[in-house]
């Protein structure tokens, strides 16, 4: 975590220590409002439902974890780029494909930043994607199912942060690379080489008319190490905006080197204008092999498809696709309000909030108002372009969200409040001590055009003493603050798994209406499916063995095997026959070197098992499904390599 | 006890046969209103409780009915269900000597509300244990279903013959 290490640098300084610890002393005795205010606020009576879908980064889970607000319960955990033992997702053979890359299969991602599908700059609840920062990848996952369907591979990239940033009509998707690289595939080079060889790339993913993922271009930009992005809105619509920071062109101790220079930049990006360009066939095609696995609609199997060119657009070639706004100092979130018309900057190591004008920005591109430039990028005049700077907005501003009332709320990571500041005035107004270090932040589409401006969530990264301990090791820490009044009102802790870097949120019955509730068997077309109990069978193919097997309550056909031999490699594909809602069924066996399998209703899940040792081996039902659960069970005898028992199976005879 | 059972909803049955046809239609709409001390309708004690309001009558034999309601069948009904034979549910090969058409699709579409509402169904979940599970059909594929179970009837009743 560069952000945490570069800040701890400045905690050890005694006097941010003292001066942090005094403001928290002032916010403490605001804090103290009427706790039954608070728990009647957030109490969602048995049976009803939470006013919000929360969406957070499971961070190091790799997967993404929904919330309900205001009520901070945990309602489910989406399975995205780790393996997830819970129901098979990257172990069973229908999902594996999800997890192929270019370096292979990876069972294990870094989740950073979820962010909802938009239609005229407004979450439309049918899509959300997070980003992967290690092994740079995006995801879409769909929100009538709750499902990964796609995640495509970033080439040319490493810490894929800058990302999933949608523009207006969710067009693009943005992935800034955080670590520059040498570009090319030439990466055999000395690292102190940097200035030559490493190269940034912000890539912009295409959302193409059938809803698919595809790498449209990338753009060459300095090798700075870029962090956030956002797109414009209303007036703005068009550009897409992204911080960097080590303009210094570190390559190690980043801590200091990268810290040196006031201002690094916010680079603004035409992209418009750079898709253009690449629909004229600009550019280079460069070889580049990266990875989409997408969920077939027909089938419903993962697949993978390979590729091997993406389209690289160089700003010293091709004009006016982007400008650097110089910004201090090493800023890390960049917000554009609700108009359309300020980009706030988080310069975590700057005392101020720097606001750019767009309509200044478009001014000083028009004016060419340039201080300089930077291999072929315009840099701004920063007096040229800035709308305001909000003072004292505490120590270490990060990330920046909107009420949609003329306000605007930043995480100040050092000091560990929440500051709320006017976006006519650039002043603050009112804070709010969190507990501990908030990261991110979110307001209900607090980064779109219309947020629903009544609660906050602080996603803190420091949790201490906040819930009962358990160990050194602890949940992040949530916090829910009602900003429906002139002052905040801290409401609610939650724990989070893994580390909810960013969140999105929006009202639940948008989201709800089109929910997938089972999987019509009459359109299961997995070729392994047995859509009937007479289809369930056995098929030796060589030492490959070939299991149709159904489940239903409470049985499964057939659940006597025999003839499996040592040596053999069997796939049980289990269709899982109900048609109903909250009907799944689980399969796993004794000894079997995976995860089970949870299959839905109308689904096939394959499970691959090859047995080492005869003997006998039972198998069951792992998802309690009905009284006669615990009958769900069956055999299969394994016999020693070279035997001449005979395939055969049943059910009941 | 069973028999009894069985008895009782054949009479009953027959009863509300009489009395549903021809004039008397609005005067037994007014009986069928009324509630026993169960809670329900006579109308829903006989024909079960769901969407199936009014009774189903099985006339000539549709064939491709009767085909729809045999492929459906197989795929969603027979991993519990057999004709002859006691299976994880009731067989069902004389299922319409016993409960009236509009009983079974309700049964087939309401599943949930008939265990927890219906004396009868009550009764059978407490004798197999296993909840009918809802299998999401169509009104006209349990209708189709109807259709099959009184072929296969028809069928067993030739052969005896």
């Amino acid at each position: 975590m560069r952000t945490l290490k570069s800040i701890t640098s400045i905690w050890v300084l005694p006097v941010v220590a003292a001066l942090s610890f005094s403001m928290v002393g002032c916010q403490s005795q605001q804090q103290l409002g009427s706790n039954a205010d608070a728990a009647s606020k957030v109490y969602v009576a048995p049976g009803e439902y939470d006013e919000f879908y929360g969406f957070m980064s499971g961070g190091y889970s790799g997967q993404l974890s929904i919330y309900g607000i205001p009520s901070g319960r945990h309602i489910f955990t989406i399975p995205v780029f780790s393996q997830a033992p819970t129901n098979g997702y990257g172990y069973s053979e229908e999902t594996k494909a999800m997890l192929e890359t270019s370096h292979g299969f990876i069972p294990w991602g870094d989740a950073h930043h979820p962010e909802l599908s938009q239609t005229d700059g407004v979450p439309d609840g049918r899509y959300i994607f997070i980003n992967e920062n290690n092994t740079p990848r995006v995801a879409k996952i769909d929100l009538k199912s709750f499902q990964t369907t796609e995640i495509i591979e970033i080439p040319n990239s490493a810490g894929n942060h800058a990302s999933p940033f949608v523009t207006q009509n969710t067009e693009y998707i943005s992935a800034g690379t955080r670590f520059s690289v040498p570009v090319d595939g030439e990466g055999d080079v000395a690292i102190n080489s940097y200035a030559e060889n490493f190269d940034g790339t912000l890539s912009f993913i295409k959302m193409q008319e059938d809803g698919s993922m595809k790498l449209d271009f990338q753009i060459l930009v300095p090798g700075f190490d870029y962090d956030l992005s956002h797109s414009g809105k209303g007036p703005s619509h068009g550009w897409a905006f992204f911080t960097s920071y080590n303009s210094e062109e570190a390559h190690t101790l980043l801590e200091i080197n990268a810290s040196k220079n006031d201002k690094d930049f916010i680079a603004a990006v035409n992209w418009q204008k750079a898709a253009e360009y690449a629909a004229q066939g600009e550019g280079e095609l460069v070889d580049a092999e990266y990875y989409r696995n997408y969920v077939d609609k027909n089938d419903h199997i993962a697949k993978s498809e390979r590729n091997s060119q993406v389209r690289i657009l160089n700003p010293a070639e091709l004009e006016g696709m982007i400008y650097y706004l110089p910004t201090p100092k090493s800023p890390h979130g960049v917000d554009v309000s609700p108009d359309g018309k300020l980009i706030a900057a988080g310069g975590k190591l700057s005392t101020v909030i720097p606001v750019h004008s767009f309509d200044k920005m478009l001014q000083a591109i028009e004016n060419e108002d340039f201080e300089g430039e930077i291999d072929g990028i315009p840099v701004l005049n920063y007096d040229s372009i800035i709308a305001g700077e909000v003072e004292n907005p505490g120590l270490g501003p990060l990330h920046t969200e909107f009420d949609g009332n003329g306000y605007a709320y930043t995480t100040a990571f050092i000091s560990s409040e929440i500051v709320k500041w006017s976006l006519e005035t650039f002043e603050v107004v009112d804070r709010i001590e969190t507990y501990y270090s908030p990261g991110h932040l979110m307001i209900p589409g607090g980064d779109s055009r219309k947020p629903w401006g009544k609660y906050l969530v602080s996603l803190n990264k420091i949790t201490k003493d906040r819930y009962l301990p358990t160990g050194p090791e602890l949940f992040h820490s949530a916090q829910l603050i009602d900003i429906s009044g002139d002052k905040m009102q801290l409401l609610l802790d939650f724990p989070t798994e893994g580390e909810p870097h960013y969140a999105q949120a929006m009202p639940s019955d948008i989201v709800m209406k089109d929910q997938v509730k089972f999987y019509r068997l009459e359109e299961n077309n997995n070729p392994y499916a047995a859509k009937s109990e007479k289809a369930a069978k056995v098929e030796r193919d060589g030492n490959e063995v070939h299991v149709y097997m159904t489940s239903i309550r409470s049985h499964f056909t057939p659940d006597n095997i025999e003839g499996i031999k040592v040596g053999d490699k069997v796939y049980f594909h289990v269709t899982n026959l109900e048609q109903d809602w909250d009907v799944p069924h689980g399969f796993t066996i004794l000894g079997g070197n995976t995860a089970e399998i949870l299959v839905m209703p109308g689904e096939t899940r394959t499970y691959v098992w090859e047995p080492k040792k005869a003997g006998m081996f039972p198998f069951y039902c792992t998802d309690f499904c009905s009284a006669l659960h615990q009958e769900m069970q069956g055999y299969v005898r394994v016999s020693p390599e070279g035997s001449d028992v005979e395939i055969a199976y049943g059910t009941g005879q | 006890m069973r028999q009894q059972i069985a008895t009782l909803i054949v009479s009953l049955a027959l009863l509300v046969g009489c009395g549903g046809q021809g004039s008397g239609n609005q005067q037994q709409a007014g009986n069928q209103d009324a509630k026993d001390e169960s809670g329900l309708t006579q109308f829903e004690i006989t024909n079960g409780i769901g969407p199936i309001t009014e009774a189903i009558e099985i006339g000539e034999i549709d064939s491709a009915k009767v085909e729809q309601g045999a492929q459906i069948f197989e795929t969603k009904c027979s991993a519990c269900h057999k004709m002859n034979e006691r299976y994880v549910g009731p067989a069902l090969g004389d299922i319409l000597e016993t409960r009236t058409p509009a009983y079974v699709m309700n049964m087939v579409l309401n599943p949930a509300e008939m265990v927890k509402k219906h004396p009868e169904a009550k009764k059978m979940l407490q004798e197999y244990m296993t909840p009918m599970p809802n299998q999401n059909l169509q009104q006209d594929e349990a209708r189709a279903i109807v259709e099959y179970l009184a072929s296969v009837e028809n069928e067993e009743v030739s052969a005896t013959q």
